[in-house]
């Protein structure tokens, strides 16, 4: 992260909004985790922002002067791996969609936040419903179409709501990044082509950078940067890829450059479980109820399940969405995958633990322990029946929604 | 459970099958007519209903086929008022009302998403032409059967006419460059310059009599409109905003047509009014998972389904397929009981309520005696996302089931589940691969 000095300063800004924590208790009839078996009338005591204490209501005292709140089932805020809100808004108006900038095909310097708006409409409404954390940034559809970030769904500003400035590169192979009227890359092989041209050239930025001859140190070069920062292992590339051809692509560019990647969209990873577990890649699958057209045309309700089966680590995403919905709830998509081969458990753990440790964030959020943030969702039921409702949300002890919904 | 090589043999073989009594018993049923039965029982033949009620009181013919359904709970086979399944096509760009151009010559009736439907437990749909005009052309009321041949899908009424309706859409929907209207007042002056037009036609065609001097040429768009002026034609308009919604019912009070509201994204905040029209069949709703995508659907939420009923207004829902997918369509019944509709209403708005917009109550819509035998057996409550479509029918046969393998994959997707109805493609077997 040298000579990225802007990003220290956000660090640092997030530091001073941490003031004004509220002590708060939450008792739950069960308590979901995500880090071991649920416990039944349970007590989450969260103090200064942080889980103090988690366990069985008779054990734990709740400390004088705390605000105590209870719901038939608690979990820990939820964790939507891969969407595009705050980035594309839900008027899908010229005004409110910086998801994708069309100029070059190749653009991972573009950064999540410089164009994630905190205030956007869908931002609240994901909120409502118990998800507390996006990754969120430029969305597919562009070989490399920018960065991504992790992010809080509070805050009137960036620095409020930011967990990670820089989570990943958001890359897209197959027909999202099939550029038109003869203009690149217009095929696959081409796409393949003009990536494994940049990482080479960002590979030599590198080891000229690092040269001790000052002089023969290149000019800094944000696209060369960002990419370096993919071939040094500190940042993921994240690549959208649906058909079983072009995982396969991904990963045999992965093995070739040895960089972090982390699978996404994967309709068709059905087909291709061995190579992807093989890989030690993970993925953030599809929508469950994402279309079924194009190039994702064979994907499958039960695509999640059969990813865990595999033994892959899975998280489950809202996705992008072009047109109505906007976008969609990573909650409704989870309730799917469930019913159709994930299990509540796996299901749940998708939107939260292993959403967490798929976006590398899991020291600090996904699970409901002592250390960890404290962010949980309030149900008045079980969170993917159809008819149950979000009652309460809690972001670092603050609650940010009691509406109904 | 369209078998593509099966001889037409056994497909006469399979309609005498449904000559034979179907006894589906112990069911939990909700004949939607009445209220729920917990061990119920269901007699179907000749492709119709002919018994339904506690199990204690149903007697089952010696010669039925028995099905134990004990452990199942059984719904009249779902309507859904507006669907493009079959990439259905209306009008074209040519000009912005189409009444001559008919569904029924552009549906594919091999498309997947039909299967799919069927694995959602629709069948009774609404194909809709369009959107993007401001009359886009006639729908087509359809049963989801096995057929690849889009005649053997239609609905005929009493007389052996078509059962259709017509597609109309306000609001940004039909907005564009000429011939187009650039504006609501212009779309809005289209539509009534069309109708008098119609009226004009109409008038001759009266006055002529026997007199074919006297005719006028036939036009086969004004005689469309002709019959919607005669209230024999239901019009299904497309709409979202608050305003575009009191359009439609000043013009179907200017032109006293039978309307059926779809979408209306802001019927919560003119609920009141739509209760009031005299013109209004009902509302169509379709509920989507987060508000926006385009601006007239900003202010779309679950709570609308709730907040009509509450008006009185007969409330169904249509997935717009594939804006919403078939195979959920209880999902949205679903969603609307989150925010605030009636169990027993959204039930009824999956089922009768659009079998009376469609004008077909008589038909389906409900578990009747003398009614269609559509049904949906189902693994457990209706509104539950845990819940899964076990086997639909129609008219008596079984068209979906999903210990079939075929079907499972429509159900659940996968390798070749969206291609037509496709165990062929090119000649090759479809299926997943491992």
């Amino acid at each position: 992260m040298t000579g990225r000095q802007p990003l220290a300063v956000l660090v640092a800004g997030l530091v001073s909004a941490s003031a004004g924590f509220a002590q708060i208790a939450v008792t739950g009839a069960t308590v979901h985790t995500a880090a071991g078996e649920p416990l039944t009338d349970a007590v989450v005591v969260i103090e200064d922002g942080k889980i103090s204490r988690v366990g069985p209501a008779s054990e734990i005292e709740i400390p004088s002067g705390f605000r105590t709140m209870a719901a038939a089932v608690v979990t820990p805020g939820l964790i939507d791996a891969h969407s595009t809100i705050g980035v594309s808004g839900y008027l899908n108006q010229e005004h409110d969609q910086d998801q994708l900038e069309t100029s070059d095909p190749v653009q991972p310097e573009l950064r999540a936040i410089d164009a994630y708006n905190p205030l956007e409409p869908l931002v609240e409404w994901a909120r409502g419903y118990g998800v507390t954390a996006l990754h969120t940034g430029h969305a597919p559809r562009s070989l490399i179409s920018g960065q991504t970030a992790i992010l809080k769904t509070r805050g009137l500003t960036l620095e409020e709501a930011v967990v990670k400035p820089v989570a990943m590169i958001a890359a897209t192979f197959g027909e999202g990044a099939r550029a038109r009227g003869n203009k690149a890359p217009g095929t696959r092989a081409k796409m393949a082509a003009m990536l494994r041209a940049d990482l080479i050239k960002a590979q030599e930025y590198l080891e000229q950078r690092a040269s001790e001859d000052k002089d023969k140190r290149p000019d800094r070069d944000l696209r060369l940067e960002a990419l370096g920062q993919v071939l040094e292992g500190t940042v993921p590339l994240l690549v959208t890829a649906q058909r079983a051809q072009d995982i396969l692509t991904v990963l045999r560019i992965r093995e070739e450059f040895d960089i972090p990647v982390v699978l996404d969209g994967v309709a068709e990873a059905y087909e291709v479980l061995d190579q992807i577990r093989d890989a030690g890649v993970s993925v953030i699958v599809h929508p469950t109820m994402m279309r079924a057209r194009g190039e994702t045309e064979n994907l499958s309700f039960e695509t999640a399940g059969r990813l865990y089966a595999a033994g892959i680590l899975t998280a489950l995403q809202g996705g992008y969405e072009p047109y109505v919905p906007k976008s969609r709830l990573v909650l409704f998509e989870a309730a799917v995958a469930a019913a159709h081969g994930l299990g509540f458990n796996d299901a749940l753990r998708s939107i939260t633990i292993d959403a967490a440790r798929v976006l590398g964030v899991d020291s600090r959020i996904g699970s409901i322990e002592v250390g960890k943030d404290g962010d949980l969702a309030l149900y008045d039921g079980d969170p993917f029946e159809y008819s149950t409702h979000c009652v309460a949300v809690i972001i670092e002890g603050e609650v940010v929604s009691e509406e109904i919904r | 459970m369209l078998r593509s090589l099966l001889p037409s043999v056994l497909l006469a073989a399979a309609a005498a099958a449904q000559q034979t009594p179907q006894a589906f018993v112990g069911a939990h049923l909700y004949p939607i007519a009445g209220p729920p039965i917990e061990n119920g029982t269901l007699v179907i033949q000749g492709g119709k209903i002919v018994a339904v009620g506690p199990s204690a009181q149903v007697q089952v013919p010696d010669n039925a086929v028995r099905h134990d359904a004990s452990d199942s709970v059984i719904l009249p086979g779902l309507v859904d008022t507006h669907s493009h399944a079959g990439s259905v096509e209306g009008g074209d760009g040519s000009g912005p009302m189409h009444p001559d151009a008919r569904a029924l010559d552009s549906i594919n009736a091999r498309d997947a998403r039909i299967q799919k439907a069927q694995a959602g437990g629709i069948t009774t749909a609404n194909i809709m032409p369009g959107s993007g005009h401001v009359l886009s052309g006639q729908t087509l009321y359809i049963k989801h059967r096995d057929s690849k041949v889009i005649d053997d899908l239609v609905i005929r009424r009493a007389d052996g006419s078509l059962a259709y309706g017509v597609k109309m859409a306000n609001g940004t929907n039909s907005r564009k460059d000429p011939p187009f209207p650039g504006t609501r007042a212009k779309s809005a002056a289209i539509v009534r310059e069309r109708f008098l037009e119609a009226i004009e036609y109409r008038d001759k065609v009266a006055q002529a009599g026997d007199d074919a001097g006297k005719m006028p040429p036939r036009d086969l768009g004004l005689e469309t409109l002709g019959e919607i002026l005669a209230g024999e034609r239901t019009v299904h308009f497309h709409t979202h905003r608050h305003d575009d919604i009191l359009t439609i019912l000043r013009l179907a009070d200017e032109f006293a047509f039978n309307v059926v509201l779809q979408h209306v994204s802001d019927g919560w905040a003119v609920a009141d009014q739509i209760a009031a029209s005299p013109h209004v069949l009902g509302a169509s709703i379709i509920l989507i998972d987060s508000p926006g995508g385009k601006l007239e659907a900003k202010d779309n939420q679950l709570a609308t389904a709730g907040i009509l009923e509450q008006a009185g207004i007969l409330t169904g829902f249509h997935t717009d397929d594939s804006i919403t997918d078939s195979r959920l369509f209880n999902r949205m019944a679903a969603l609307a009981v989150r925010a605030g509709m009636s169990r027993s209403g959204a039930l009824y708005g999956l089922t009768m309520a659009g079998a009376r917009v469609l004008g077909l109550e008589d038909r389906v819509g409900s578990l009747e005696p003398g009614k269609d035998a559509d049904l949906v057996m189902l693994s457990g409550d209706p509104l539950s996302v845990y819940t899964l479509v076990r086997q639909t029918w129609v008219d008596g046969a079984k068209v979906f089931d999903r210990s079939d393998p075929q079907d499972r994959l429509y159900a659940e997707g996968g390798f070749g589940a969206s291609h037509d109805q496709a165990q062929l493609l090119h000649g090759i077997v479809q299926g997943e691969h491992r």
